[in-house]
């Protein structure tokens, strides 16, 4: 792979120093993206069966015990973008999802943990429910996500997708998952891909964006591989599996594609960007595959909010429990648990 | 360290799998054992230390096995066999199912017992190791219930004497066990001294299953015993272990007749093309050479490079290798163990310490004190270097590069080895072009270490011969159900008077396509039955022999044609042979003084129809492997096959002998009838004119005890045959031990030429190398 020193100039990007310490975790340099590399994104390659056993051992392979288990599970909490996303979404029903933000997990067990000011990483709604999410967070540090770019689908017309950013960014959103255009990806128009991640980055302005890739809609896992890389290169600041809309959502082959994808991204321009998968991670035990995942793949700076999220709704109840149990000794039940 | 600086650092911590089950069976076993003869556990006897390698504690006292209780095993093994053997497909099945079951029931107990013993990772003890000794239980138990259909006329061998390992105590001990039981043999087991412990537990599982007393027999200690085992009056031994004591089984078995399987030590090439998915190449890599500390004789241990992508292939290796974990075995979040034994460990230190070529790489990540080594990378090597041909037998990779596909296969095969070899590349006629040419019983494309019950598993060089697994697995546990008579010896008929011939012909040798006269000069005065003079044989000698060899090797492009053309070949020369049919019958009655030349000459024309029909019609299975992708199971030509032909029968008998030879692929160098040479003279000509490419069939005349112990130890030939009357079995099965090839002989027994016992699957089978190649698949 080519040595591709990070250049602003490349996607007309502001210098990536600039936006550091917009977020409350955010310590890394923005990455500032690239010119496309059409040679390297057709040399990628994905063996789904060679991936597919590394992703069903590794279960097997990495265990976390007692103290060990809390903590991961503690630290996936600090990583969840607790999410919701239904046509019913309420002020209301919002407003209950940021106090469960805030708050994940009863303040006895976190007290017990050595933890007390626990948070999720992010709220993730729809553009209407930006605002009273980030009343409903003021002073949390929490930031707020917004799911743009006419979310799932990304069918809309484009000027309206990228005017969905700025309306989003406008209305406080600190955080844009955009979706990519899977018909790009699916024929082949790589130029395409990168030049809608570019505008989409664009429009983000200071606002960090996840592009959303559908993996379930793509078809093959090397798709995957070269999607995740156009997009990195035209300036994602995370890339994200799947919408949660997908038949299939967030799948631990997929995540090996696209952890690989992010360290060649890394190990050429020195720039990392973070992941998030999203959908069908409901299990605490799940939640620590991922995360040894991402240790044994990427290493251990990719384990903070920064550089890794959970689009999760129904993860952290199972957690709750988990956690309740490593501080009691015997098993919880769900009611004992705020729910969101 | 709390929660919250956990939450912090992210660290794994201890993850250990109870030992308290396993144990506590070894203290309710009273932590002393003795053999398991006859159903029953005998008192312990003369006791040595079963250690845990990973702590250096005593795990239990293990006996050493003295010549009586060896006797004894055999003994009731023998007492055993008739009536297990009786019971029928159906009955044994039943019991492989119910040890199977037992298996699965006991799984952790033999898992956590497995890693004390050994220092094997848990992961692998419970994940690899006792889940595939299941299956291969399962598997065999089906094999038993379909034997007397799908296997019509074969029979049991009898008492088998198996000699296992310590890299894979439980899975190595079924791979023996369970085909040996499921075709109605009985065994007497040496588990290997470091691990004899789930072996043991495998006892106590047999008393449990309510198998008969002496089905299976079990006796522990060193190589002494094993020795004893080779030694004892049993039908067949099977042994997987270290290419050195291969040998010495060898040769202490040849000529008694005992069946032998050899599974031996390897150098297996990995082999990595610029089109490789490079990050699952690397991930493959953890699975080859550092699964089980590098201690598995198929471990991918050769790394070949392409080039172009040598440079960040190292450095993406050397990064994931500081990502492996070593430790305690029974951490549940442990890569690398300890190694079995302290001797062992130093052997490696050994070995890597006296390398002075190339880049050495260890892993930084910690190493316990203690029997642990760190995995080592060693870039740099060139074919010559002694890391690239010795085996290690611990987690230490030697890598080179190469540039064409052409010359990975070149390295690939520069080894004295052929046990297996792994490839990675996304392109399918790179792939499918590569996996045929390597020298390997196994080949896995994009993807390594991959084993089941249905795909053979065996060597070819001296990795060992013999195949475990499967229906080509079978074949070593069965014997078509004939009884022979001893083979007469035929002397050339004598005369005194050297009575002139109307036109003197010349019988020459026929060596790479041309007619050739001996080296020597030599010839011999051939007589008919009357005492009368019809010709001079010549005699070959060792260089004769050596040009034959020398001419085959260079044929190589038979090998790769295709079975269509093989078959043409074929039935021309039957044609051919056809034609001169009249000649040939007066020629063999005259040789031999007897009337059925021309049946003779028939028949020898129908076999060659037989070859021809064969030709393209023996072929490879694809296995039922649990993998979405498929494991075929490729029957290829050995190569080279040197065989001394029968004396009866002079033409048929040759002409049994090449007609499988050359329809599967091999080139021959035959040594025709030692009593009725001449033959070969005739048949040379009906060749010549039969577009058979020079250096394919070589013919010579001579001594057969002259030539055999050339023949069995000329390192260029992979296989020897012989059906020769006259008593050289025993001398070919111990000149072949030197490079382990693989052997075919009477044991100076008789067979019937002219009927279905001179033709068929057996030629077949001895005419083809196993070789299963696994080809996972996903788009």
């Amino acid at each position: 792979m080519p040595e591709h020193a990070p250049t602003a100039a490349a996607t007309g990007q502001e210098a990536a120093a600039g936006e550091t310490g917009l977020l409350p975790q955010t310590v890394e340099n923005r990455n500032p993206g690239m010119a496309l590399d059409l040679d390297w994104v057709m040399r990628a390659t994905a063996n789904r069966s060679a991936i597919e056993r590394r992703a069903a051992s590794l279960p097997g392979r990495r265990s976390v015990k007692k103290d060990y288990q809390a903590a991961w599970l503690a630290r996936a909490i600090s990583c969840i973008d607790l999410t919701t996303l239904a046509g019913d979404d309420t002020v209301g029903r919002v407003q209950r999802l940021c106090a469960k933000a805030r708050q994940p997990v009863r303040a006895d067990i976190l007290e017990a943990l050595g933890l007390p000011g626990l948070t999720v990483g992010a709220v993730c709604v729809y553009h209407d429910m930006i605002a009273p999410a980030v009343a409903a967070l003021a002073g949390s540090g929490i930031p707020v996500a917004a799911v743009s770019t006419g979310f799932p689908a990304g069918l809309s017309p484009f000027h309206l997708r990228v005017a969905e950013i700025g309306e989003s960014v406008a209305a406080g959103a600190a955080e844009i998952d955009i979706v990519i255009s899977r018909r790009h990806v699916l024929s082949g128009n790589w130029q395409a891909l990168y030049d809608e991640m570019c505008a989409f980055r664009a429009a983000c302005g200071a606002a960090h964006v996840k592009a959303i890739l559908a993996t379930g809609e793509l078809g093959t896992l090397q798709n995957v591989a070269r999607a995740s890389l156009v997009c990195m290169m035209a300036g994602a600041d995370f890339i994200k599996t799947s919408t949660g809309k997908e038949p299939v959502n967030a799948t631990l082959p997929v995540t090996l594609v696209m952890l690989r994808a992010i360290r060649d991204y890394h190990e050429a321009t020195g720039i990392r960007v973070g992941y998030k998968p999203a959908g069908g991670i409901s299990k605490a035990k799940d939640a620590v595959t991922y995360l040894a995942l991402i240790k044994d793949e990427l290493g251990d700076r990719w384990l903070r909010p920064d550089l890794f999220r959970f689009g999760a709704s129904s993860l952290l109840g199972d957690i709750e429990r988990q956690l309740e149990h490593h501080v009691t000794g015997a098993y919880s039940a769900g009611w004992r648990h705020a729910m969101s | 360290m709390g929660v919250s600086e956990i939450f912090e650092s992210m660290a794994y911590g201890p993850a250990p799998e109870s030992a308290a089950d396993a144990l506590a069976w070894l203290v309710d076993q009273g932590s002393r054992f003795g053999h398991f003869i006859d159903g029953e556990m005998t008192a312990p006897g003369d006791e040595f230390e079963s250690r845990n390698p990973a702590t250096g504690e005593v795990l239990a006292l293990v006996s050493q096995a003295t010549q009586g209780d060896v006797d004894a095993a055999v003994a009731a093994a023998r007492r055993a066999q008739g009536q297990w053997a009786k019971l029928g497909g159906p009955g044994r099945a039943r019991f492989l199912y119910a040890l199977a079951r037992l298996l699965q029931k006991h799984s952790r107990l033999f898992a956590v017992l497995e890693t004390l013993d050994n220092g094997k990772p848990i992961r692998e003890s419970r994940d690899i190791d006792i889940p595939l000794a299941q299956r291969h239980f399962y598997y065999h138990a089906g094999m038993a219930q379909l034997m007397e259909t799908e296997l019509p006329g074969r029979e049991a061998l009898g008492v088998c004497g198996q000699i296992i390992p310590w890299n894979f105590p439980l899975l190595m001990l079924a791979w023996k066990v369970a085909p040996a039981l499921a075709m109605g043999n009985t065994v007497v087991l040496k588990p290997a001294e470091y691990t004899s412990l789930t072996a043991l537990l495998f006892a106590d599982i047999c008393r449990q299953a309510g198998l008969p007393k002496g089905v299976v027999n079990i006796v522990t200690g060193d190589g002494a015993v094993g020795e004893m085992i080779v030694g004892a009056p049993v039908d067949k031994i099977a042994f997987t272990g270290s290419t050195e004591v291969g040998r010495r089984i060898r040769t202490a078995t040849a000529g008694t007749g005992k069946a032998l399987t050899l599974e031996l030590g390897g150098k297996s090439p990995y082999i990595v093309f610029e089109d490789a998915d490079l990050d699952s190449a690397i991930e493959g890599l953890v699975d080859a050479i550092w699964f089980n500390q590098g201690q598995v004789c198929c471990a991918g241990s050769r790394l070949l490079v392409q080039e172009g992508i040598a440079e960040r292939f190292y450095a993406k290796l050397r990064v994931r290798m500081d990502g492996l974990r070593i430790g305690d075995p029974l951490d549940k979040c442990i890569d690398v163990g300890a190694i079995v034994d302290p001797v062992q460990l130093e052997r490696i230190r050994g070995l890597v310490g006296g390398n002075t070529e190339g880049e050495t790489y260890q892993a930084a990540t910690p190493c316990p004190e203690g029997c642990f080594y760190p995995p080592t990378l060693i870039t740099g090597l060139s074919p010559a270097s002694a890391l690239m041909q010795e085996e290690i037998f611990g987690p230490v990779l030697v890598a080179t590069t190469f540039r064409t596909p052409s010359e990975a296969v070149e390295i690939a095969n520069n080894t004295r080895y052929g046990l297996a070899a792994t490839l990675w590349s996304e392109n399918i006629n790179v792939a499918l072009d590569v996996a045929p040419r390597l020298m390997a019983g196994v080949v896995w494309i994009n993807g390594t270490n991959m084993f089941d019950a249905s795909a053979p598993f065996g060597g070819v060089r001296e990795s060992g011969f013999g195949r475990e697994g499967g229906w080509d697995g079978l074949l070593a546990y069965t014997r078509a159900g004939k009884t022979a008579q001893p083979v007469k010896p035929l002397t050339p008929f004598a005369g005194a008077e050297a009575e002139p011939q109307p036109v003197d012909r010349t019988a020459k040798l026929y060596i790479g396509g041309k007619q050739a006269r001996p080296d020597g000069g030599y010839a011999r005065n051939v007589y008919d039955k009357a005492g009368r003079l019809i010709g001079q044989a010549p005699l070959a000698n060792r260089k004769d022999l050596r040009n034959a060899v020398e001419a085959a090797r260079g044929a190589v492009a038979w090998g790769g044609s295709t079975a269509h053309l093989r078959a043409q070949i074929l039935y021309y020369l039957g044609e051919n042979l056809s034609a001169r049919s009249e000649e040939f019958a007066r020629s063999i009655d005259r040789m031999t003084g007897a009337r059925d030349g021309a049946k003779e000459v028939g028949a020898a024309v129908n076999r060659l129809f037989t070859y021809a029909a064969w030709a393209d019609k023996f072929e490879g299975r694809v296995t039922q492997v649990p993998l979405r992708g498929v494991a075929m199971a490729l029957r290829e030509p050995c190569g080279v096959i040197g065989a001394l032909c029968p004396d009866s029968a002079p033409l048929l008998g040759l002409v049994s002998l090449l007609g499988p030879a050359l329809a599967m692929g091999n080139r021959v160098v035959l040594v025709a009838s030692e009593a009725f040479p001449l033959i070969a003279a005739d048949l040379y000509q009906v060749i010549e004119t039969s577009d058979v490419p020079a250096g394919v069939v070589n013919l010579l005349t001579g001594s057969h005890a002259e030539l055999a112990p050339t023949l069995a130890t000329h390192m260029d030939i992979e296989a020897v045959w012989s059906f020769s009357s006259s008593d050289v079995s025993a001398e070919i099965e111990r000149g072949a031990a030197g490079t382990l090839k693989r052997t075919w002989v009477n044991h100076g027994m008789a067979r019937d030429w002219s009927g279905a016992d001179g033709e068929g699957r057996a030629f077949l089978d001895a005419a083809t190398e196993v070789k299963t190649v696994w080809v996972p698949y996903g788009a």
